[in-house]
């Protein structure tokens, strides 16, 4: 055997392989500073288009209507001006759609708002270009509208909230949407809550090792793999389709519409988060220690009962944290939604499990398609409306982990 | 006391209790819903499918085989949506395997407690964000970023570009999260192991712990990729509508999941051929995710190394 130096000695490689160590390292850094910054991003671009200049052109000046500004002048006030101002059959219909003595301040001002003063927003840019290049932007509009002013404007504000939809972006809100979204997810979690509570207690305190029951889990975690859109088509064949007449609600004495209603969203919904709320109340009841159902049945209870007083409430706060988990996917998805069928521009609110609805993300999507920047500005807004929500249940979730989770 | 004492009542003979028969058949009902609902998806699905390939105007092979999809004309080749659908994948993977990988084994290997547990929750809390939120990011970030990048003339609006790039981001967390659960599952001794023998810390995260953990990792891409596949919002919004055969990543091209996102969306009649067509692309959807998690599971099962 001859000897090389290369191979008994292993100083000369050390150098190198010290060196790739350490590019090594710093690109695993580089990866996770990566990944959190493209994430930043996202957020910094939602958050920075909820703000931002605009430039409105008016049909009448407001200064030329009264003379404080139309911000201080008193619901009496705006009244007359309207009926003064637009021709009185239209006076009329508003009248005849509600009354304006029951019409708040805050209604009226946007009807002054709408069609007296007749405001369009001709552009709309995002806040940190608006900081940023503000005389630039000024200068573009007193070019490209000379009539147009610039002003700030903020997108989220309260009444973003208790606005419901218009096509004119400064009149539009989200209450129809956020609505619809409650009602969904309120019938959707009293269906789904049960069954998938029973589905986990059959599989963990009932099921036996047998065939059915290793293809009912198996089952299972298939179910949770399948693409959310097919929740949608089986929604679309079953519920919206096939059981049309209950959907509808016309064998409820429910005649307008068809089953395109908030009762098979909801009902497509239950099925798709049904496996979500089946693992991990499964993963619950299990970390339930043997010896509290050993205890409660040599006391002679049944199994329903050791179940009932003994198992569930020990399970519970992991339950209840994998439900909110669960109700947060419900309030976030939007493919199987669209293709049950909501609504593309609903006005009224809804009533009930028969009404035609919308939802927060569909609402998100239509207006993120539109071309105009302004209705952008309102995907953001409704973005961080849908985020603020679904972090509050992920907090709820947590403190429902920390305050009741004292397992034994 | 004597045995003459005992309660004459006490039957120590097992009683029926309908009650509790009640109940657990009840919750045998609940437990069997499961089922129906995949049933129901491999029924509605067949049936629909069976339809669309029974009327004259389609054919399997073309189904198959053809590259043009437009139903006006009667020409219904699924490889238009298939190709886009593969290459949104293929971008978001390209993003989200080095990326994921990277975020997890450092979170793994190299970061410090108080980082790591700043840093899983953060990642898990992200992987909630509703997919539309990314739609939107691809829309009017990234679409925006390639265009100042690449030139207005070459990145299209509309661009499966621009939908994988944020696709991949979408999955990122996803693979990063179950790919460090992975890596955590290796035991210390093995890194101890390879420490002793004077390997530096890239040589044991990327041939020791990598290599040990690679069953748990392959089905996170699996996984991801299967995602990757049946994701919509971001597709329907930013890569474009239109079905086109192209593989030009900066041309608008529609996937599966979009032209049903689409299609349904509009106002749709029974019984036609474009609401047949849109249950035969979510057969080749179910299909393609079935599968997929399949293997994933297969591999996990049978690849898994147990140690001690």
């Amino acid at each position: 055997m001859s000897f090389d130096p290369e191979r008994s000695n292993f100083a000369p490689t050390l150098r190198s392989r010290r060196t790739w160590a350490r590019i090594g390292r710093w690109l695993f850094i580089a990866a996770t500073v990566v990944a959190l910054a493209a994430l930043m991003m996202m957020l910094y671009n939602v958050a920075t288009s909820t703000v931002g200049l605009v430039a409105v052109e008016y049909e009448r000046e407001p200064s030329t209507l009264v003379e404080q500004p139309l911000e201080e002048v008193s619901k009496e006030e705006l009244v007359a001006l309207l009926q003064a101002n637009i021709s009185a059959g239209l006076f009329r219909r508003l009248e005849h759609d509600q009354p304006f003595a029951t019409r708040s301040r805050e209604t009226v001002y946007d009807l002054v708002i709408e069609h007296v003063v007749a405001e369009t927003i001709v552009r709309s840019w995002p806040l940190d270009k608006s900081l940023v290049d503000r005389a630039a932007i000024e200068a573009e509009i007193a070019a490209d509208y000379p009539t147009a002013r610039v002003r700030f404007h903020a997108w989220l504000q309260p009444q973003f909230l208790t606005r419901s939809m218009s096509s004119n972006p400064e009149q539009a809100g989200v209450r129809t949407a956020l609505l619809g979204s409650l009602w969904m997810v309120l019938i959707t979690m009293l269906l789904a809550f049960p069954i998938g509570v029973g589905s986990a207690i059959y599989l963990e305190e009932y099921a036996s090792d047998t065939l059915l029951n290793s293809i009912l889990q198996s089952n299972i975690n298939n179910l949770a793999g399948i693409p959310s859109i097919i929740y949608g088509m089986l929604g679309l064949a079953i519920f919206v389709r096939t059981l049309e007449p209950y959907t509808s609600g016309a064998a409820f004495g429910v005649l307008d519409g068809n089953g395109r209603t908030i009762l098979s969203a909801s009902l497509t919904m239950a099925l798709l988060i049904l496996p979500i709320i089946i693992v991990s109340a499964q993963e619950a009841i299990r970390a339930v220690p043997q010896s509290i159902r050993l205890a409660s049945y040599g006391l002679g209870a049944t199994r329903w009962q050791t179940t009932w007083y003994q198992v569930l409430p020990v399970a519970m706060p992991g339950i209840l944290t994998g439900t909110i988990l669960a109700m947060s996917r419900a309030i976030g998805e939007t493919a199987p939604l669209i293709v049950v069928g909501a609504s593309t521009f609903i006005v009224s609110d809804p009533t009930g499990p028969f009404s035609k609805f919308t939802v927060l993300p569909i609402q998100i999507y239509q207006w993120t398609s539109r071309p105009q920047a302004e209705f952008r500005h309102l995907a953001a807004t409704a973005i961080v409306v849908l985020l603020v929500l679904l972090l509050t249940l992920n907090a709820t979730a947590v403190l429902v982990r920390q305050r009741l989770g004292r397992l034994p | 006391m004597g045995v003459d004492n005992f309660p004459p009542m006490l039957v120590l003979r097992r009683r029926s209790r309908p009650g509790e028969w009640l109940i657990q058949g009840f919750l045998l009902l609940c437990a069997l819903l499961s089922i129906l609902t995949t049933l129901g998806i491999v029924v509605v699905l067949g049936r629909e499918s069976w339809l669309f390939f029974g009327d004259e105007a389609v054919t399997l092979s073309e189904f198959l085989t053809s590259t043009t999809w437009q139903p006006a004309i009667g020409h219904f080749g699924v490889w238009p949506l298939l190709n886009a659908t593969l290459m949104t994948t293929t971008i978001a993977m390209l993003v989200a395997i080095p990326l994921g990988l990277g975020v997890a084994i450092y979170l793994s290997e190299y970061a410090a407690p108080h980082v790591h547990d700043f840093l899983k929750p953060t990642l898990e809390v992200l992987a909630g964000i509703p997919t539309v939120v990314y739609g939107y990011f691809a829309l009017t970030f990234m679409t925006p970023l390639l265009q100042n990048l690449f030139g207005r003339e070459t990145v299209e609006i509309y661009n499966t570009a621009s939908a994988g790039l944020v696709m991949g981001i979408m999955i990122l967390p996803l693979i990063a999260s179950l790919s460090e659960d992975a890596l955590r599952a290796v035991p210390r001794s093995l890194r101890e192991a390879a420490y002793a023998l004077g390997a530096t810390p890239l040589e044991t995260s990327t041939q020791v712990v990598l290599p040990a953990a690679l069953s748990g990792i392959s089905a996170a891409i699996i996984l991801g990729i299967s995602r990757a596949i049946g994701e919509t919002m971001i597709v329907s919004i930013a890569a474009g509508a239109g079905p086109s055969f192209t593989l030009n990543p900066f041309e608008a091209a529609e996937t599966m999941t979009g032209h049903i996102a689409r299609i349904s969306g509009g106002d749709l009649s029974y019984n036609t051929i474009d609401y047949n067509s849109i249950f035969a692309l979510g057969m080749t959807l179910f299909i393609f995710t079935f599968s997929l998690n399949l293997i994933s599971r297969i591999i996990v099962e049978r690849f898994r190394e147990v140690y001690e």
